[in-house]
């Protein structure tokens, strides 16, 4: 299959009449006083800058082809991934931060090994091709799944407070007056992937499979690498959830079956 | 019947409490014994420090010093949902849990601590019969109930468990004089059947409700538990355990 001539050369001025379309969004931002324009201007920059300086960090790595050179990079945007997911949401807790790299980098590597060791085999273990991007796909996902689980989970007990010390008031164990919240901010972390399983290749067509099928690869190899990719990430999506969701909870109740409401703090700012 | 003065059924020793952000004390070593049989009436100025004694004694702040002992054994961190079951506090205002008033009796069964026990229906439209609601009231949705309402629901809840001692924490300040009258009997009424073996502490603002109610008397100023009423007070406390005598205690 070849790939269409127009294709292979996005011009600058092509990229530059995408840029504009971010315009769409800030447009709404003010109109609907939602705040997020400079949230929007930094993450359109970042989304630039970052996709420049990994293309020329990716050819180099492809390049030196090392172990440690991988496994550095890896350990890179995972770091990255784990802080992103800590950083939203309108409550957090001291330790929040660590708890969610915690989760991500857990949840994150031990699906990315399962895919590529058992399902793909690659060989070397270490094959930039293949690890990069996956444990790129599966990061950004479980980065999803953890921030929502971490934001439910949070706003949920802030918000039931009277009812878990109800509860607890009751004889209800840590785990009993827990739960509730901890089911709803598990669904809401994993809602994301099981909907985006419900209707890829109707009305989405993945980020992966697209790329793969533009750069000249036939349909069928590519959705069948898509196929794994879906479940590796709502595996990884799920895990990163109730890991997130449990560290709360390991945080904010005390082996006495209290809980700990004062360590949940307010953020304060748009930042 | 057992004399209640011999065998206190709660035993705080000394416990205190702190801010556990800021390090404030909220509590000064305060020990307090509560008998069976007993209305013991905590009442003191608005932040005082009488909510912060009283969900000390169920366990639900962390102490800072003290002990508690129920029944005359230590609480250890295993045994705390059976001992809240037990010391049951009331907040002022109950969290609604969720669907219809029944549903809200119902759902304490699902709890492991009350493991093997089931919900009692006739039981429960007997204690709402005392304090004037009729069964249909089991129907009404939870987010619909009045302040006084909410609280016989609440009080009902912890009620038709059997707890040993119920904390109520400001039950009637939110309330009209009939619901307050209504709460007064429902907890009164209950306490009444079982005599020594059940104890209640009110905290209460309302003199009056010292007097119909109460059958002891602390007061908690700037964080200090007082065992020495105020002058008024104490006249007041007096004339409730006169009015006790006449019913139920046999201490005086």
């Amino acid at each position: 299959m070849s790939t269409p001539a127009y294709l292979n050369d996005l011009s600058w001025f092509s990229l530059a009449i995408a840029a504009l379309l971010i315009l769409i969004n800030g447009a709404i931002s003010i109109a609907l006083h939602l705040k997020l324009e400079k949230r929007l201007a930094i993450a359109a920059l970042r989304t630039v800058l970052q996709l420049l300086a990994i293309g020329y960090i990716l050819g180099w790595v492809f390049e030196v082809n090392r172990w440690y050179v991988v496994v550095g990079i890896m350990v890179l945007m995972t770091l990255v991934a784990g802080r992103a997911a800590g950083e939203r949401g309108a409550w957090h807790y001291k330790g929040m931060r660590g708890d969610a790299v915690t989760s991500v980098w857990g949840s994150s590597w031990l699906v990315t090994a399962i895919g590529l060791f058992v399902i793909m085999r690659i060989h070397p273990w270490y094959e930039p091709q293949y690890v990069i991007p996956i444990l790129g796909m599966i990061l950004g996902n479980t980065l999803t799944g953890v921030a929502m689980g971490m934001d439910r989970i949070t706003s949920e007990l802030q918000a039931r407070r009277e009812q878990i010390e109800t509860l607890l008031a009751m004889g209800a164990t840590r785990w009993e007056a827990f739960r509730p919240a901890a089911q709803n901010a598990v669904r809401a972390g994993m809602m994301p992937v099981i909907n985006a399983m419900a209707v890829v290749g109707i009305v989405s067509l993945p980020g992966m499979m697209t790329g793969q099928v533009l750069a000249g690869q036939s349909p069928d190899k590519a959705i069948r690498y898509q196929i794994v990719i879906m479940f590796l990430i709502s595996a990884a999506s799920g895990l990163g959830t109730v890991s997130a969701v449990l560290m709360a909870y390991k945080r904010l109740f005390s082996a006495e079956h209290r809980f700990l409401y004062w360590r949940l703090i307010e953020n304060k700012g748009d930042d | 019947m057992s004399n209640p003065a011999q065998a206190p059924l709660l035993s705080a020793h000394q416990i205190e409490r702190r801010a556990p952000i800021g390090d404030a004390v909220l509590l000064h070593p305060a020990s307090l014994d509560i008998f069976g049989g007993e209305h013991l009436i905590l009442s003191g100025p608005s932040g005082a420090g009488k909510s912060v004694l009283m969900r000390s004694l169920a366990l639900l702040d962390p102490l800072c010093g003290g002990s508690l002992r129920f029944r005359g054994e230590p609480v250890g961190a295993a045994g705390i949902p059976h001992f809240r079951s037990q010391v049951a506090y009331c907040r002022q205002r109950p969290a609604v849990l969720g669907g219809s008033v029944e549903d809200n009796l119902r759902l304490p069964f699902e709890l492991k601590v009350n493991t093997g026990r089931g919900y009692r229906r006739e039981r429960v439209v007997e204690l709402l019969a005392v304090a004037g609601k009729p069964p249909e009231f089991l129907a009404k949705d939870g987010r619909d109930l009045s302040g006084g309402e909410a609280q016989v629901m609440g009080l009902v809840r912890a009620m038709q468990l059997d707890p040993t001692i119920l904390l109520l924490d400001e039950p009637t300040a939110a309330l009209d004089p009939e619901s307050t009258v209504q709460v007064e009997n429902l907890v009164l009424g209950w306490a009444r059947g079982r005599s020594s073996d059940v104890a209640t502490v009110w905290i209460s603002h309302d003199p009056a409700q010292d007097a119909r109610v109460g059958t002891r008397h602390l007061r908690v100023v700037a964080g200090r538990l007082s065992d020495l009423p105020a002058p008024e007070a104490h006249a007041q406390a007096h004339q409730a355990m006169v009015q006790a005598a006449v019913g139920t205690d046999p201490r005086v």
